[in-house]
């Protein structure tokens, strides 16, 4: 059965790369989210790269949403196409896990700080997987619409609260930070909201707040929703990425401001696919562009804080708006007085029975 | 010379070959030349249909990773007796120990954590947590791993992986049904808070149904209208029939978002007009009315067409003759017109329900929590769960279900009485 998979799914990539044309033996398949990320990618990685490599040519793919399955078809099939792929932590861990990302000896194959510090250190904790290359720190955090409330929001507590809040809200449609903010506008201590959701009693807690708003909420899945949804007045305030915010409010002049309080921190990065193409080319490309520099670089293009330490003091305007991108940063000292990193070990663990648990609970 | 002979002869082509071997041998060649012309689409339907379908039907009873990857400790388990309730002798601790570190270095043992976590959670960081130091575990192994996490002292740890370990497994079939199953293999019902499949096969069967029906009674005047009508006018509905066919998928689903939200196009005219208030706004979308309004516009040429094409066929002096013979325009329609075209409102229906059955980037958009259905739970253990066998067992539910309807429809209105045209 194994074998008939095998045979079939390499007669149909076989085909399917065949009507596309074989590709050139310098092209390097780069797999990320596409949209304004992929842009900021191309602006400041990419288009360096193969100014300094004129034989390389990178080709945008903008699977990563579906890349660990479709990384997982391939590598079944045994022809994977991928030479590197974008991916946020907790995928990269499990892609890891799966034996499908490469381990990477983090000093070995980046570079160092210009102040000589060693790769692994300048990432410090953000290497959470030995198959992960830190790229951004990016979190989800909360929009409101200015003109639609009455009193502006201060605190996660407000978006759990009809009264000071009324109208629609927009939430992610899973449990993972929805289930640690709700802990803490219940008034849990936020260090110790994993311990609190270790028992049952925990995570029923945590439902029995969500229950408070939840006649309230639009679930969304995607992204872009929220940040249409604020213009469209649909929803006074909604949780999404902040990079999403920045272009809304700064790009699009909507009247929207952030609410800053328990942003949920998330990591997205490279992995090496197993079995991947063009090994030599993607190892001198990734030690190019995860340098100290081009990450600095990448937040000139989009409102992501860099992953090295050494990055932040060089990060500086926004390339085309012209304005001061620091205070537009997640890890802007204004901006995170209050911030969770969310546990990825922890979630390894619990996804499965919580997010079965959280979609019995939106199905009632 | 005797003529009698010549007539027995066998009769010959010009070059002197039995006309019977000759054209058998010509029709072969245009038989091979058919099955040739034929054998593309065989192929592909063959690479692109049957194997794939097996493959679901197959990897949702798999189970190979667990025995492949724990093979020497799952083989000795198989000797353990659970019910002792004692733990496994140390043998099975030391194999283990062997599969762990010969998984560590391959980089394998982890997705038996993950695998075995869909059934128990917490598996996946037991087992990150002892692949880690196995290579360093010292005899009495059973002590080793119990030092390194109380739970392998556990006996339902043991007696789940012993119950995972056989090449097959019906586990997925379990969790498809909302039935739990404990790790000694008792079945039971799953608590209130954890119940959510059979819900959303009805939902979806429900909802699928409603969709079907709405876009019959909504093609049905259309068709016969277009069916009709002279062929100037009728051209011209037609292309307003499909040139929402035409059109992209995603633009129509956000066009009904626009159209549809509490701040859209419909809510302000019905505030203008001052039938609603501006606080009383409808909630259309992101729950179920969205899905069902959106689906029966998407799905409702899949309706038309085929109606349309049986009413083409039925001339029109059947209602003269049935008016003649002293029927009402009622009665006319219900014993002549309506039966001549029930076969192509059978070949509309099953299209339609058997589309819808599977739909998902609709109600993903506008279906908010009420209005999502199955595939949309598939397509997530596709894609972001990665429990395949999950979602092979979800569609091959789904599957069964629809062969089942199948059966029944052509038990009561019978298949060859389907006319697409």
């Amino acid at each position: 059965m194994k074998k008939i998979r095998q045979i079939s799914l390499a007669l149909g990539s076989a085909a399917v790369l065949g009507i596309m044309g074989v590709a050139n033996a310098q092209d390097l398949v780069v797999v990320s989210w596409g949209g304004a990320y992929t842009a900021s990618q191309q602006k400041a990685y990419h288009e360096p790269f193969m100014a300094n490599n004129p034989g390389v040519n990178i080709i945008n793919d903008d699977s990563a949403a579906d890349g660990i399955s479709k990384l997982r078809a391939m590598n079944e099939a045994g022809n994977v196409t991928w030479a590197l792929v974008d991916a946020v932590a907790s995928d990269a861990i499990i892609l890891c896990e799966e034996g499908l990302a490469e381990p990477i000896d983090h000093d070995a194959m980046l570079a160092p700080a210009p102040d000589g510090t060693p790769a692994s250190e300048d990432f410090g904790d953000l290497v959470v997987s030995e198959c992960f290359i830190p790229q951004i720190v990016y979190s989800t955090t909360f929009g409101y619409r200015t003109d639609l409330v009455k009193e502006p929001p201060t605190s996660i507590k407000d978006v759990f609260d009809l009264g000071k809040i009324p109208g629609k809200r927009a939430l992610e449609k899973r449990p993972i930070g929805n289930l640690e903010w709700a802990l803490i506008a219940d008034g849990v201590d936020p260090d110790q909201v994993y311990d609190v959701l270790d028992t049952e009693e925990g995570v029923d807690r945590a439902f029995a707040k969500l229950d408070t708003i939840r006649d309230e909420v639009i679930w969304w899945e995607k992204g872009a929703q929220t940040p249409q949804l604020l213009a469209d007045g649909e929803v006074v305030i909604g949780s999404t990425y902040n990079g999403r915010l920045f272009s809304v409010i700064e790009e699009e002049k909507q009247p929207i401001a952030m609410l800053w309080d328990w942003q949920v921190f998330d990591l997205d990065g490279w992995i090496i696919p197993v079995g991947g193409p063009h090994r030599e080319i993607v190892e001198e490309y990734l030690r190019f562009a995860t340098d100290t520099q081009r990450l600095a670089d990448q937040a000139k293009f989009i409102s992501y804080g860099p992953a090295r330490k050494s990055s932040a003091p060089l990060v500086g305007k926004h390339a085309s708006l012209g304005i001061d991108m620091s205070p537009h940063m997640p890890t802007d000292p204004a901006n995170a007085k209050n911030t969770l990193l969310y546990n990825y070990v922890w979630w390894a663990d619990r996804k499965d029975d919580l997010t079965e648990r959280f979609n019995a609970w939106l199905a009632q | 010379m005797n003529t009698s002979a010549t007539y027995s002869e066998i009769v010959k082509t010009a070059d002197g070959i039995p006309l019977k071997v000759s054209l058998a041998k010509a029709q072969r060649k245009s038989k091979i030349r058919g099955m040739l012309l034929v054998l593309p689409l065989f192929a592909f339907i063959l690479l692109t249909f049957f194997v794939p379908i097996f493959d679901m039907l197959f990897r949702s009873i798999e189970n190979q990773l667990v025995p492949e990857i724990m093979q020497n400790s799952s083989k000795l388990l198989v000797n353990w007796d659970d019910q002792s309730g004692e733990l496994p002798p140390e043998e099975v601790f030391a194999a283990a120990k062997l599969d762990f570190e010969k998984g560590h270095a391959e980089r394998t043992i982890l997705r038996v954590g993950r695998r075995l976590n869909y059934e128990v959670p917490g598996f996946a960081s037991l087992f990150r947590k002892t692949a880690r130091r196995a290579k360093d575990f010292e005899p009495p192994f059973t002590e080793a791993f119990i030092e390194r996490d109380k739970r392998w002292g556990e006996i339902d740890t043991w007696k789940l992986i012993k119950r995972e370990s056989g090449a097959f497994t019906i586990s997925y079939y379990f969790a498809a049904l909302d039935l739990s199953y404990a790790p000694d293999g008792s079945i039971g019902i799953k608590g209130e808070t954890q119940r959510i499949y059979l819900k959303l096969f009805w939902r979806t069967l429900a909802l699928s149904g409603l969709i079907t029906f709405l876009c019959l009674i909504l093609a049905y005047p259309i068709a016969h209208l277009l069916s009709t009508l002279p062929l100037r006018i009728s051209n011209l509905l037609m292309i307003m029939v499909l040139l929402p066919f035409w059109t992209s998928l995603l633009v129509r689903t956000t066009s009904w978002i626009a159209l549809l939200q509490q701040e859209g196009v419909i809510n302000d005219l019905l505030v203008g007009l001052g039938l609603i208030t501006d606080d009383g706004r409808l909630a259309m979308i992101h729950n179920a009315a969205g899905t069902i309004i959106a689906m029966t516009h998407i799905l409702l040429p899949f309706m038309v067409l085929p109606l349309y094409s049986i009413m083409k066929t039925i001339p029109p002096s059947y209602m003269r003759a049935a008016k003649n013979l002293g029927a009402t325009p009622m009665v006319a329609f219900i014993r002549v017109y309506f039966p001549n075209t029930v076969s192509g409102i059978g070949a509309g229906c099953i299209l339609v329900f058997i589309i819808s059955i599977g739909y998902y980037i609709t109600p993903a958009l506008v279906g908010g929590t009420d209005g999502t259905l199955i595939s949309n739970f598939i397509a997530y253990h596709m894609s972001v769960s990665l429990n395949w066998g999950l979602a092979a067992a979800l569609g091959v539910i789904l599957l069964v279900i629809v062969l089942m309807l199948y059966y029944l429809y052509d038990r009561v209105v019978g298949i060859d009485k389907m006319k697409f045209a």
